[in-house]
């Protein structure tokens, strides 16, 4: 299964502004997946949203997910 | 509203029918603290002054540089040097001479927050680092504040409303530590500073800001609570996602006033253990003895290019699994202003410990260039 995930701010200066996941069961698994193919994203801040809804525990995902990665912003 | 004049100033606004009279009596009798007179805050500002909210409060300890001109669009090159919290008010007020502004030029700290903020209806956060933020939206949940939060960086920006009231639907209040529950350490994240803004970018999140306001006094239309919405100049491609309470988080929160006053949001926000920082003079000299290494630790594409002196090229986030490359018993890390490389010896003292000599070169890469010409 493939998930699509699209990613903001210093995240896509490291991966790309989206990108797709193959065989990935849930979220903890993706991250798993991102960290090995960008390291980087390993030791950055960042916040996980499946469909819109910001998520703090490892979460299921189907084929129709639809994953964000956000990072903080401080600038004012 | 009796007065002709204030009737007058106020039409456009008062003749749409949601808004009408109330609404603009409800933003003469609403009070709001403005924090930040930066990027975010100028425009919301302007905004609010001319709306006729009737008083504000503006914070902010900094003064005005040429470099802030190019996004703090309230000042001219006239107000260079001078505080940013006294010039603000005092040009606002020509924008606006019905309404009271009251400047507060200091930092914002514990010791003075919860008085201020306890001060107002609504506050804004349109400051520029993580610790005053948190600090902000602590002291807000513990006198439960409604906050109007944007932040920025390079070409993207997000907008939320915290501590909302009324709260619909029973719904339990969010705040940003539902959303990022601890502060970044340094070097986690880029600021402003390393990273760079499009000057149009704060304007238009800033603006944002003072709409929310807006909506929140007078209770028109549906303000962004509970949802983060976060937008890109580069492709105009919105993204708003919706935030829940989370039961973690109280215990993050200061329970009391006097819990909060305990806190120290600058260490919260800094590196874990101090290293050693050494300034341009000391890094020259070193330089000079040889027997280093010195490490580049910006991101590859960084400028500006350093050909001064030999030096290793690792990014930060590399540099645990390049320590290997580092030969010399003493090291010093480089980096844009000297806050991601205090990081960098952080890493490279966890992994060598006393069996290495690690320094951070304070200011980094651009104080040591603007140095290097004066001399």
């Amino acid at each position: 299964m493939s998930v699509k995930i699209i990613l903001f701010g210093r995240l896509a200066d490291i991966a790309g502004d989206s990108v797709s996941v193959d065989n990935v069961a849930d979220t903890d698994s993706l991250v798993d997946s991102l960290n090995k193919r960008y390291p980087q994203l390993a030791t950055t801040k960042y916040v996980i949203a499946v469909d819109k809804q910001v998520v703090t525990k490892n979460t299921v995902l189907n084929k129709k997910s639809m994953v964000a990665l956000l990072p903080p912003f401080s600038g004012g | 509203m009796k007065d002709q004049n204030l009737y007058e100033r106020y039409h456009r606004q008062v003749i749409l029918p949601e808004f009408g009279e109330e609404g603009q009596q409800k933003l003469l009798e609403a009070r709001i603290l403005v924090i930040g007179a930066g990027g975010l805050g100028c425009p919301a500002l302007q905004y609010l002054v001319a709306a006729g909210v009737g008083t504000i409060g503006i914070v902010d300890d900094d003064v005005v540089a040429l470099n802030n001109l190019h996004r703090q669009v309230l000042y001219s090159v006239n107000d260079i040097g001078l505080s940013k919290a006294k010039r603000a008010a005092h040009i606002l007020q020509q924008l606006n001479p019905e309404i009271k502004i009251i400047s507060y030029n200091q930092r914002l700290v514990t010791q003075n927050a919860l008085t201020l903020i306890d001060d107002f209806d609504i506050i804004i956060d349109g400051t520029d680092n993580f610790s005053t933020r948190y600090m902000i939206n602590d002291a807000c949940v513990l006198l439960n504040k409604p906050l109007v939060y944007g932040a920025i960086s390079q070409f993207e920006g997000q907008v939320s409303v915290f501590n909302p009231k009324p709260l619909k639907g029973g719904n339990e209040a969010v705040n940003y530590r539902d959303l990022f529950p601890d502060p970044p350490r340094e070097g986690e994240v880029l600021n402003c500073a390393e990273a760079g803004v499009l000057g149009v970018l704060p304007g238009i999140i800033g603006t944002m800001m003072a709409n929310e306001t807006i909506k929140l006094i007078t209770g028109i239309g549906e303000p962004l609570t509970g949802q983060l919405f976060t937008y890109n100049a580069l492709n105009n491609q919105v993204y708003t996602l919706h935030l829940s309470a989370r039961k973690e988080t109280r215990s993050l929160i200061p329970k009391s006033k006097k819990e909060f006053l305990q806190i120290d949001y600058e260490w919260l926000c800094a590196s874990p253990v101090q290293q050693a920082e050494i300034d341009s003079d000391i890094f020259n000299g070193m330089v000079a003895k040889g027997n280093i290494d010195v490490i580049d630790v910006r991101e590859l594409h960084e400028m500006p290019a350093v050909n001064e002196f030999n030096h290793i090229r690792i990014p930060l986030a590399q540099l645990a699994d390049n320590a290997a490359l580092i030969k010399s018993d003493t090291v010093i890390a480089f980096c844009q202003s000297g806050k991601r490389s205090l990081q960098a010896a952080n890493i490279l003292s966890g992994i060598f410990g006393d069996r290495k000599k690690i320094y951070s070169l304070r200011g980094g890469i651009v104080e040591w260039k603007k140095l290097k010409q004066t001399v």
